[in-house]
């Protein structure tokens, strides 16, 4: 540090606000805080940019939208409509739209918007999972990320639902369907969600209870989860990718001030970028194409916005003959039930159970701050994939119209394949995706074994020819070294012939013939010569001490 | 631990693999494979994606009827599957090959023979929209700047008006039925637009969707495109009046002339319209949107985030 | 390899991963001395100081300030669109401003961002110094003796509050939380009426209802849309199928909610091909017949009428239901069939003699 003094105009404040609260401790102990760089790092960010873009278009159609369900006859610039019976709601978007200047283009980027947050949330999840990056000490933050999923998709439910134009009403139309669905208390949630009967209710309150929670509500908690998230996450320093300088001890990168903060400034002015240029010229949710919410209308091709796509595609491949079962008076509709509940329940139910499901059967409670590479968690890989393949199917469902008619196939036959294939096609992901692992690994145990191709052809003193082999570069000799072996499991019984308390009694028994069937074709990858006998602790960091695992 | 080498990459003769794998490790081989992945996609959107626009076919001739003429033209096109009195024909198992033309009217076959779905050529699930087979197609291009070659061009298409004339007058002169509505009934300047969107939401778009893109039916049948290339207004009356293929009948006493008219004038004035908002995404609704958001939201942003954190170029560094 | 020794410092990464050096050697020591650890005595030098090429960075200055620059202008041009020019004639209006307001704007905008957003980029790649520094992970958890302290100082707080000592205290304490934590659930019982009846009739059994009091045989058919009540001769063409209403709905209290129930598709199906129900025989006029429009699944409007294969098909979901056999489901995810409306003639019109019977649109627990 040299004599350099910070200029009055930054020291002043600085020192007004450290005299008051000590921040400057604060400041000085993150100011160069260190985030490793791997693109896949900034996903998230894009959801968090996305949100505050979202806030800030939000607050701007707020100003003109009004969310009431009384009648009024449209008499704005919009020829089309003129003279037309519609909602307050649906008066006051269309108003937005065509004499509010720039209001089409902040209601596009705010749909855009929603479409980017969820997109970019899905995205950002898949990378954490497949690098393990949910292990311990992140199990949390795991968790607090799938519930703002969960949340987004009510979110946007509602935001989309509030113009009250066709498609959205028809939205809400099949909301109230499954509502009524629910055994014993369907009738009750129904009426009490919409004051009354659909659509208006007896007082119309659909549309105001729907912008309070879609502008007050829900965003608040979304709002304090982003923000427990990113304190989480600043607090346990992010992970990194297996690379040179990087371990469970040390995290190696740029520095917080100035670099990060300018790359992430510069990916918040990317993303509203992105946003903008969407919203200039991608035309999203033209709700006066719909035309305004009438309950004997529907028009072909109604879909919800993707991220409520996997619903619709549940609902639509489930079979109804045999599946509506009336028991002493009373009718269970298992045909909404198990569709509206089960496909869900299973992906993100799964997903929370997942980090702890997986460190009962590996017995892995250490702490994680290097990424898994997939390839070296071959079951995860699997399930992940076994798990994306699972969405992906129920989401083409949710569009096989779309489908059977720009892709000249017959509609029926679209729901039969999608009724086998969501049953099918995620075991052959599992299958396919894990001996595509186990391949990897097995190149990588050759690349350390035996080293890479040279590209030099070597003549042998008898004549013949051969390429020679060198050592891998360094770089990827750490890569492939981050992978840890699986480890041998203890032995059933002790030398006394006590059971190990991991093995005892039926659950142990399963964990043990789990943890043996998600590890018994590991490919081990060690290095020879004086490195070996090292086993299963290769350090990921080349510039770190002796590697110490966290209990 | 490490055998040190004495070749550089650089100067390494490389063979294919090697080649590939040094190219995989180049910094924009990132950037390139997800731009590769994107044109593909937008390729492959392309090829899926109509093709060009064809000009809206004029109106109706009003030449006098010629019924031999029309029952030549029958007999030629249409008796082989229609049957020589246009009876209609079945097969062995008394299983309908083609329906009975008495009483289908003018208007039906207007719009069959116009729109190019008759003469059929292979019955599948569907008769598609094709260019009318030659005898009746009114809408070729008559714009040669040679005098000869257009004079032959408009002989042509009005031989061929004649010949529609014909057919139809000859067919409904068998049976009666609707006839061919008159350009005035068909006017899309003269309807109630907003009586005509309120209807087309209720008795059209669930087939043909919200701004008249089509969408699938039962069995591998589908409800056409109502684009200006797919169906002029006189051909839009004259489905309602008919009810081709799957469609249902919407005749003058359910849906009057005026609420027709109001109906072509909505959807004339919804395909005419710009999309405000940009590309309309083939304003097909939220499923283009999401592949969109997808596609070129996410996309640009896993390529803005690759550059972001790409590695510092060396050559900047003094060295 | 695990066990080498190498220093905090490293190599600055670079695009083309270190070629030019043998692979597996150290990096040049010179580079390794200005990447100090941060704990290490000199946190202040830590990550930065590469010195640059000047003329380089004079180049890289320039295009940075070129983009800033470009995001000026569209700023800049942005305002003056908005201003001077988007407000012309009287203001925005309609359709054609609305998209040109959009490109306007939109494009100027994410210009702005983009150019923005490149220069900051270029100028971090390029003209910023530091280097990739070495920072500490912690572990997270808290050492055994502030576990044990903790826990200490938690119990003696317990025991000192009496809390533990005084079961009454802590009885009445949680016996008086649990009704005022109910208290907000009570609240909520106003947001809507009770389900009652309310699903199992429609507007047609009230319309009905009174016109019977009048001394009618039932209430008429009108055209959803135009409200033009139907004629049996009006509706006489086989293929064809409308959407109707019964006739007063408008006037009702709460029309939008009474059509979402009333809603019906009525259907010429050719009467050689009608297979009436059982019981139903007298429910159609010549093979008219009409179905309620709201799906038996989730209660989408089912209303694509296929005239070649009598199948009604719903756009949301694809249930699919035969309109010549009493709508029985032939497909999809629906179970019941839709219910039927009884239909007759009086005066020549197309009437509804009651109300369907049975609940419409989607199943629910007391339907039975």
């Amino acid at each position: 540090m040299s004599d350099a003094q910070a200029p009055k105009a930054v020291a002043g404040p600085l020192n007004f606000l450290d005299d008051r609260l000590g921040s400057t401790n604060f400041f000085q102990r993150n100011v160069k805080k260190v985030f490793p760089d791997h693109w896949s790092f900034m996903l998230g960010e894009i959801a968090l940019y996305s949100f505050i873009v979202l806030l800030l278009t939000g607050t701007f159609l707020t100003l003109w939208f009004h969310p009431s369900m009384e009648e009024v006859v449209y008499n704005g610039s919009y020829t089309k409509l003129k003279g037309v019976q519609m909602s307050d709601a649906y008066n006051s978007a269309l108003h937005i739209t065509f004499d509010v200047r720039g209001g089409l283009l902040m209601r596009q980027i705010h749909h855009w918007a929603a479409i980017l947050f969820m997109s970019s949330i899905l995205a950002h999840m898949l990378r954490i999972f497949f690098t393990g990056a949910y292990r311990k000490p992140r199990e949390l933050n795991w968790l607090i990320g799938i519930n703002m999923f969960i949340l987004g998709m009510l979110e946007g439910l509602f935001g989309y639902s509030l113009p009250d134009d066709l498609l959205s009403g028809t939205g809400l139309r099949i909301t109230q369907g499954v509502a009524e669905s629910i055994p014993l208390v369907g009738t009750y949630v129904y009426m009490f969600l919409f004051g009354g009967e659909f659509p208006a209710g007896d007082h119309g309150d659909l549309i105001p209870r729907l912008y309070s929670l879609h502008i007050l509500l829900i965003p608040g908690v979304i709002l304090g989860l982003v923000t427990a998230h990113m304190m989480i996450m600043w607090h346990q320093k992010h992970t990194a990718m297996p690379s040179k300088n990087q371990s469970n001890e040390q995290v190696y990168g740029y520095p917080f001030y100035p670099v990060f903060m300018a790359k992430t400034g510069a990916y918040f002015l990317f993303t509203f970028g992105v946003l903008a240029l969407l919203g200039a010229f991608a035309q999203i949710n033209p709700i006066w194409q719909f035309g305004p919410y009438d309950p004997g209308a529907i028009s072909s091709g109604s879909q919800p916005d993707w991220y409520m796509g996997v619903l619709e595609g549940a609902l639509r491949m489930m079979p109804g003959q045999g599946t509506e079962w009336v028991i002493a008076g009373h009718t269970i509709s298992m045909n909404v039930l198990i569709p509206a509940l089960v496909p869900l329940g299973i992906v993100f139910g799964g997903a929370m159970a997942w980090p702890f499901i997986e460190q009962w059967v590996t017995g892995d409670r250490r702490r994680h701050d290097i990424n898994d590479r997939p390839r070296n968690a071959p079951v995860r890989t699997g399930i992940g994939m076994a798990a994306v393949t699972f969405y992906g199917v129920l989401w083409l469902a949710g569009a096989n119209d779309v489908l059977a008619d720009k892709f000249h196939v017959s509609l029926f036959a679209t729901t039969w394949f999608f009724r086998f294939a969501v049953f099918i096609l995620p075991v052959l992901a599992y299958i396919i995706t894990k001996r595509f692992c186990l391949g990897l690994q097995r190149k990588d145990a050759d690349v350390i074994g035996h080293g890479v191709e040279a590209g030099i052809i070597v003549m042998a003193p008898d004549g013949g020819f051969s390429e020679k082999h060198e050592p891998a570069k360094e770089e990827e000799r750490i890569k492939i070294l981050s992978k840890e072996n699986a480890r041998p499991e203890a032995p059933a019984t002790d030398a006394n012939g006590i059971p190990a308390p991991s093995q005892k009694g039926p659950m142990g028994h399963l964990r043990s013939r789990l943890q043996r069937a998600a590890t018994f074709d590991d490919i081990p990858i060690e290095e020879h010569g004086e490195e070996h006998g090292h086993g299963d602790d290769h350090a990921v960091g080349s510039g770190s001490g002796p590697k110490q695992l966290g209990h | 631990m490490i055998r040190p080498t004495s070749t550089d990459d650089k100067t390494r003769t490389g063979i294919s693999v090697k080649r590939i794998t040094a190219w995989r490790r180049r910094p924009w081989a990132g950037y390139a494979v997800v731009l590769a992945a994107l044109a593909a996609i937008a390729g492959l959107y392309a090829g899926f994606s109509p093709k060009t626009d064809r000009a809206e076919a004029a109106g109706t001739a009003d030449a006098q009827a010629d019924l031999a003429n029309g029952r030549q033209l029958f007999n030629k096109n249409c008796a082989s599957c229609h049957g020589l009195n246009a009876e209609g024909t079945k097969d062995a198992k008394g299983k309908p090959i083609a329906p009975s033309l008495l009483g289908v009217g003018a208007a039906s076959v207007d719009f069959q023979v116009s729109t190019g779905r008759m003469p059929a050529m292979n019955p599948g699930a569907q008769m598609p929209r094709k260019k009318p087979i030659p005898a009746f197609d009114t809408e070729i291009k008559t714009n040669y700047s040679e005098p000869e070659k257009r004079e032959a061009a408009e002989k042509q298409k009005a031989q061929a008006e004649k010949n529609l004339t014909d057919l139809r007058e000859y067919i409904a002169q068998l049976g009666g039925g609707p006839s061919v509505p008159t350009a005035d009934q068909v006017d899309p300047t003269k309807g109630d637009v907003a009586l005509g969107g309120k209807l087309f939401r209720t008795n059209c778009a669930q087939c043909h969707n919200f701004t008249g893109q089509g969408g699938a039916l039962t069995q591998g049948k589908y409800a056409p495109p109502l684009s200006p290339k797919d169906v002029t207004p006189t051909q839009m009356y004259e489905a309602m009046m008919t009810g081709p293929q799957a469609m249902p009948v919407f005749n003058d006493t359910t849906l009057t002339p005026k609420d027709k008219q109001a109906i072509i004038t909505y959807l004339v004035q919804t395909r005419e319209e710009p999309n405000p908002g940009g590309n309309g995404l083939g304003r097909i609704g939220p499923v283009s949107e999401g592949l969109a958001g997808w596609l070129v939201g996410v996309g640009l942003m896993v390529l803005a985030a690759m550059w972001i954190t790409a590695k510092k170029p060396k050559k900047l560094k003094k060295s | 390899m695990s066990d080498n020794n190498h220093t905090a410092g490293s190599d600055e990464p670079r695009e083309d991963g270190g070629a030019g050096r043998v692979v597996g050697t150290p990096s040049p020591a010179e580079e390794r001395t200005l990447l100090a650890r941060d704990e290490d005595g000199s946190p202040a030098r830590a990550g930065a100081g590469a010195e640059l090429d000047e003329k380089a960075a004079k180049n890289a200055e320039r295009v940075v300030a070129t983009f800033f620059l470009l995001a000026f202008a569209a700023s800049v041009a942005f305002i003056a669109y908005y201003i001077g020019w988007s407000g012309r004639n009287g203001g925005m209006h309609g359709i054609h401003r609305a998209r040109e307001s959009n490109l306007w704007l939109g494009g100027t905008l994410a210009f702005a961002l983009l150019a923005l957003a490149v220069g900051v980029t270029i100028w971090v790649r390029r003209l910023m110094t530091s280097k990739p520094i070495i920072q500490e992970r912690h572990e997270m958890a808290s050492s055994a003796e502030t576990r044990a302290a903790f826990e200490a100082d938690f119990l003696e707080g317990a025991e000192d509050s009496g809390i533990t000592k005084r079961p009454l205290l802590r009885r009445t304490l949680l016996l008086a939380a649990a009704p005022l934590g109910l208290a907000p659930l009570v609240l909520l019982r106003d947001l809507g009426p009770l389900p009652e009846k309310r699903l199992r009739h429609t507007f047609w059994g009230d319309a009905v209802k009174k016109a019977k009091a009048e001394g009618k045989k039932g209430v008429r058919l009108v055209v959803d849309g135009t409200n033009a009540p139907l004629k049996v001769s009006d509706f006489n063409s086989p293929g064809g199928m409308i959407t109707v209403l019964p006739e007063g709905i408008e006037e009702s209290a709460r029309p939008a909610n009474e059509i979402a129930k009333a809603v019906t598709i009525l259907i010429n199906v050719p009467a050689e091909q009608f297979k009436p129900v059982k019981g139903r025989e007298n429910w159609h006029v010549n093979g008219v017949v009409a179905y309620s429009k709201i799906c038996t699944h989730v209660g989408c409007p089912a209303a694509l009428y296929e005239q070649t294969t009598h199948h009604i098909l719903c756009p949301c979901h694809q249930s699919t239901f035969d309109a010549t056999d009493g709508a029985k489901v032939v497909f999809g995810p629906a179970h019941r069939p839709l219910p039927q409306l009884p239909l007759s003639v009086e005066d020549g019109y197309l009437i509804a003699t009651d109300d369907f019977p049975e609940p419409i649109g989607p199943s629910f627990w007391e339907r039975g």
